[in-house]
C-alpha cells in the first residue's frame, strides 16, 4: 500500500545507497511530502552548511497521497538549504514525476554529497542507479529529458532535470519536469548543479495498494465534482492562471516598473483573453492540458506566433510570466511574455525571480545606480523588450558584470551595485516577490513577510480575502477544524483578524503540500474547496490510516514550526530586512498610484503591520522575537529536534 | 426503444493528457494504483502537445480472438465486448503480439493478459473524464457525431473566410 513506499538515501560522493521504510509513527507526525522533507532537512543538515556544498542535502518527495486514487496528487516537492536565501529552500511542481517515483518504489529521496562528474540518478522498480550524464550536461531541460528516455530506451521515463541555469549555479535556477512544470523557487536547481546532478529519472510499474478501492473511487468522483464545480477552477480550465493576472491588474494589484506602479497600462496584448487567442490560433480549440489525475486542466499549450522564436512549442504562460516579463518590466507584449516563458522553461530558471531582478536592475539603470558601461551597452530601460530577453540569456549564462551579479541573487547583487540599490529591491529573506502588489491588502502583505521561504504567495496567502465574503462565511471557513472566536473582517484593506487567516492558510497549504495535492484543490482561490474536514476520508479510503481534522491541523502546525526552526537556526531575525519577517520600506512609504478606488493611495501602515506580526506570532506560539516558546515546542512534540528518527 | 450497442468513442483532440483514466481503470479492476495495469493508456507527443488515449476497439473481426490457440477469447454480444476466459487462457501472449492497437496487455505481476471489459457497461474512464475525451456512445451515433465535429470545423473556417472577404 501507499505506506510501503520508502525513503532512499543516496550519497553521490561515495555512490552508496541506503533504503529505509517510513514508519507509521513518523507518518502520523509529519504525514509526508513537504512536512516530512522539513523533518529530513532539519535532521540531515548542519547549521551554517554551504548551500552549494556537498553537505547540503537535496530532498525530493511525493506526498502521502501521491499516486493514490485521490484527486490531483501530481505534486513533487524539493527541499534543501537555499543558495538564494541561505535559509529554507523549498519548491513544488506539478506534472507526472512524483507519481512515477512512487510507482518506482519511493516517496522520499535524500541526496547528499557531490558526484565527481556530471551524473543522473535512475530509479526503476526499487532499484537505484547513478549513471553518467556527460552527454546530457549542457542541454536544455526538454532535450535532457528526451535524451534520458532515448538512452534508457523507454519513452515512459519521467525525469526531474536542471537546465543550463542550474549547471551555471545561478542561485535561483529551478528544477523542471515535462515541458513547463517547474519547482521554481529558492534555487533547488543550483543545488542539483552543485552536486553535478543533472537529473533524477524514474520509471515504475509497482502497485500502490488502495486500502478501500471502491470507496476511494467513489469519493474521488465526489471530490472531482466539488473541485470542478468551483467557478474559479472552471475559469482556470479555460484561461489558465493568466486569468488571475488579468483580474488583479484591472483592479490595481500588479507590480509595474518594479514597484513604481501597481497596474500595467496598455496591456491589451497580454490580457488573458489575448493569450488564449494565441493558444487557440496555434494549437486549436482544445489547447488546455493537465497534470497527473487533475480535471482542472489549467495549463495552456501554445506556439510562439511571431518573431525569431516563431513556431516554438511551450506550455503556459502562467501569470507569473505575464508579471515577470510583462508588467514588472513594463513590456506588455505577448511575444515578449511567451518568449520569456519559453526561455526560462528551457534554461531552467525561476521566472518570478529573474523577472523581478531584471525589473529591479531596470529601475537602478533609470536611477543611474548602474550604467550602460556596467551593462556592456545594453539599454536597460523599462519597456525595452529586447533588453528583457537579452538579460534572460545573460543571467542564465552569467554573461557580463550586471547579469553575473544578478545570477547570485538580489541581496548579493545590491552589495556589488552599491549606493542605495538595496532600497529598491522587492524581497523578503532574500527572495523576490511575485508580481503582485500587496499595499492595498494587509493580509497578503503579512503573508509574504512571514512566509517560510521568503516573499511568496503560495505558503500562506489568504487569497479569498479579496472576495469580500460575508463574515459568517469567513467564520465558517476559518473556525474549523479548531475554533476561532476572534475578530474577522470581510474588508481586504483591514488589519483585524488577518493574522488568523494567514495562520490558518499557512497550515492549510502545508496540509496539501504534505499530501502532495495541488493548491487549486483546497481553500486557495475558491472558498468552497476541500480542506481539513474533507481530508480524513480521502486519507482513510486510500491509505487505511485514520486521522481526525484536528490531528491533521496539529501536523501542519508542527511541520510549519519545523520550517521555522530551520530558518531560526540559519539566522532568521524578526525585523532584519535581509533575513527577517519584514517588508521593504516602499510598502510603508510609497502609496499605490493607480487602480480601483479601494486601492489607489493605499500603503501598509507600519504600526498596524507590526501589530499583525505580533498577533501572528501569538497564534503560532512564538515569543515577541519570533522564537517558539518551550511550551509550544512541547505541545507540538518538537522539544527534542533534531531527533534523528530517519 | 433502448439500444445496447455501445462503444468507446475516443476524441484525442479533447484529451488533456492527465491520465486520470489510467488511474481509475487500475483501481476499478485491480484495486491498486498502477498505470501498467490500466486497460486504457495515453500516448503522448509532448513537444507537440498531442495526447491520444488508446484502448480496445472491441473489433468485429478481432485478431486476438482469431489468434488464440485455445479459443479463450470470444465476443460477448450482450455487453458488446471481446472477453478473455481465464479458465481457458494459457498465457501465451499471442493476442498481445497480434493486437494492432496494443490494447491487450500482459501484467507481469499477476502473469496474466488483460483487456478492456467496458466495466460491464459503466466505463470508469468515461465517467471520470470531465472533458469527454472518452465517451460511451451508440455505435450508430459515432459516425454522425464525428461528422458533426468535422462539419463544425468547416463551418468555423468558412465563417473566417467570409469575414476575410468582407
Amino acid at each position: 500500500m501507499a505506506l510501503n513506499r520508502k525513503i532512499a538515501y543516496i550519497n553521490l560522493t561515495t555512490g552508496e545507497v541506503e533504503v529505509k521504510p517510513i514508519p507509521l509513527d513518523v507518518r502520523k507526525k509529519f504525514l509526508g511530502g513537504r512536512g516530512l522533507d522539513a523533518y529530513l532537512l532539519l535532521n540531515h543538515s548542519e547549521k551554517g552548511c554551504d548551500p552549494l556544498g556537498p553537505d547540503n542535502p537535496l530532498i525530493v518527495s511525493g506526498g502521502f497521497l501521491t499516486a493514490t486514487c485521490a484527486s490531483a496528487t501530481a505534486r513533487t516537492h524539493v527541499m534543501a538549504k537555499s543558495p538564494l536565501t541561505g535559509m529554507l529552500g523549498s519548491c513544488n511542481m506539478g506534472g507526472f514525476f512524483a507519481p512515477e517515483m512512487a510507482w518506482a518504489g519511493f516517496h522520499h529521496l535524500v541526496i547528499k554529497g557531490k558526484a565527481e562528474k556530471p551524473c543522473y540518478i535512475f530509479i526503476h522498480n526499487g532499484e537505484i542507479e547513478i549513471r553518467d550524464a556527460a552527454n546530457i550536461w549542457g542541454t536544455t531541460t526538454t532535450d535532457a529529458q528526451w535524451a534520458i528516455r532515448d538512452e534508457l530506451n523507454d519513452q515512459e521515463v519521467k525525469s526531474m532535470v536542471i537546465g543550463p541555469a542550474g549547471e551555471n549555479l545561478v542561485v535561483y535556477a529551478n528544477v523542471m519536469t515535462g515541458i513547463k512544470n517547474a519547482g521554481g523557487r529558492t534555487g533547488m536547481g543550483a543545488v542539483m548543479g552543485s552536486k553535478n546532478l543533472k537529473a533524477v529519472a524514474c520509471r515504475g510499474t509497482m502497485d500502490i495498494k488502495i486500502a478501500h478501492p471502491v470507496e476511494a473511487l467513489e469519493f474521488n468522483k465526489r471530490f472531482i465534482d466539488q473541485i470542478t464545480s468551483a467557478k474559479v477552477n472552471k475559469t482556470q480550465g479555460i484561461l489558465g492562471t493568466p486569468m488571475i493576472w488579468g483580474a488583479t491588474n484591472s483592479w490595481g494589484g500588479v507590480r509595474t516598473r518594479n514597484f513604481q506602479y501597481n497596474q500595467c497600462e496598455y496591456a491589451d496584448d497580454i490580457e488573458p483573453e489575448a493569450i488564449d487567442e494565441i493558444c487557440e490560433d496555434t494549437m486549436g480549440p482544445y489547447h488546455m492540458s493537465g497534470c497527473f489525475g487533475c480535471q482542472v486542466h489549467c495549463r495552456a499549450q501554445y506556439r510562439i506566433p511571431s518573431g525569431p522564436y516563431k513556431g516554438k512549442y511551450d506550455e503556459g504562460p502562467e501569470y507569473t510570466s505575464q508579471g515577470a516579463f510583462g508588467s514588472e518590466t513594463d513590456t506588455p507584449s505577448a511575444e515578449t511574455v511567451l518568449v520569456g516563458n519559453h526561455l526560462v522553461d528551457q534554461y531552467g530558471i525561476d521566472n518570478l525571480e529573474i523577472g523581478s531582478l531584471i525589473s529591479w536592475a531596470m529601475e537602478l539603470y533609470e536611477e543611474g545606480i548602474i550604467t550602460s558601461q556596467d551593462t556592456d551597452g545594453l539599454d536597460l530601460r523599462f519597456g525595452n523588450d529586447e533588453a528583457v530577453i537579452e538579460m534572460i540569456h545573460r543571467i542564465c549564462y552569467r554573461k557580463g558584470k550586471v547579469a553575473d551579479a544578478l545570477a547570485d541573487g538580489g541581496i548579493p547583487a545590491s552589495k556589488i551595485f552599491g549606493k542605495n540599490s538595496f532600497d529598491y529591491l522587492i524581497q523578503v529573506k532574500g527572495m523576490s516577490n511575485l508580481h503582485s502588489d500587496e499595499r492595498a491588502t494587509p493580509a497578503l502583505a503579512l503573508n509574504i513577510a512571514t512566509s517560510s521561504r521568503g516573499s511568496d504567495h503560495l505558503r500562506s496567502r489568504p487569497a479569498i480575502d479579496l472576495y469580500h465574503l460575508p463574515e459568517p462565511v469567513l467564520r465558517k471557513i476559518y473556525s474549523s477544524p479548531i475554533p476561532y472566536e476572534g475578530p474577522l473582517s470581510s474588508e481586504h484593506t483591514e488589519y483585524i483578524g488577518k493574522a488568523w487567516q494567514v495562520f490558518w492558510q499557512e497550515n492549510c497549504y502545508m496540509g496539501v503540500d504534505c499530501l502532495g495535492i495541488c493548491k487549486y484543490h483546497t481553500t486557495f482561490l475558491g472558498a468552497t474547496l476541500p480542506n481539513f474536514e474533507d481530508w480524513p476520508k480521502v486519507l482513510y479510503y486510500n491509505t487505511g490510516v485514520e486521522f481526525t481534522p484536528e490531528e491533521l491541523w496539529d501536523i501542519t502546525e508542527r511541520c510549519n514550526m519545523l520550517e521555522r526552526l530551520f530558518n531560526l537556526r540559519e539566522g532568521l531575525t524578526r525585523d532584519d530586512l535581509e533575513k527577517g519577517d519584514m517588508l521593504n520600506h516602499r510598502y510603508f512609504d510609497e502609496p499605490c498610484r493607480r487602480g480601483a478606488p479601494d486601492v489607489v493611495g493605499r500603503m501598509i501602515d507600519k504600526e498596524k503591520f507590526i501589530g499583525m506580526i505580533d498577533e501572528f506570532y501569538a497564534h503560532k506560539g512564538l515569543d515577541a522575537e519570533g522564537n517558539p516558546t518551550s511550551e509550544t515546542l512541547k505541545r507540538l512534540g518538537l522539544a527534542n529536534e533534531p531527533s534523528h528518527m530517519l | 426503444m433502448e439500444k445496447k450497442d455501445k462503444v468507446l468513442m475516443i476524441n484525442p483532440e479533447k484529451c488533456t493528457g492527465c491520465r486520470l483514466c489510467e488511474l481509475v481503470c487500475a483501481v476499478k479492476h485491480d484495486g491498486v494504483s498502477n498505470p501498467a495495469r490500466s486497460r486504457i493508456r495515453i500516448m503522448k507527443w509532448e513537444m507537440d502537445g498531442v495526447y491520444i488515449p488508446m484502448a480496445c476497439q472491441q473489433c468485429q473481426d478481432a485478431p486476438c480472438m482469431g489468434v488464440c490457440p485455445v479459443n479463450a477469447i470470444s465476443r460477448n454480444d450482450e455487453l458488446n465486448r471481446i472477453e478473455v476466459d481465464y479458465d481457458k487462457c494459457i498465457g501465451c501472449r499471442s493476442c498481445v503480439a497480434v493486437c494492432p492497437f496494443g490494447a491487450m496487455g500482459f501484467n507481469s505481476i499477476d502473469r496474466k493478459v488483460f483487456k478492456c471489459d467496458l466495466c460491464d457497461g459503466d466505463p470508469q474512464c468515461v465517467r471520470f473524464c470531465e472533458v469527454q475525451a472518452v465517451e460511451y456512445v451508440e455505435v450508430d451515433d459515432v459516425a454522425i457525431l464525428k461528422k458533426m465535429e468535422a462539419a463544425t470545423k468547416l463551418q468555423a473556417t468558412s465563417h473566417k473566410i467570409a469575414l476575410k472577404e468582407a
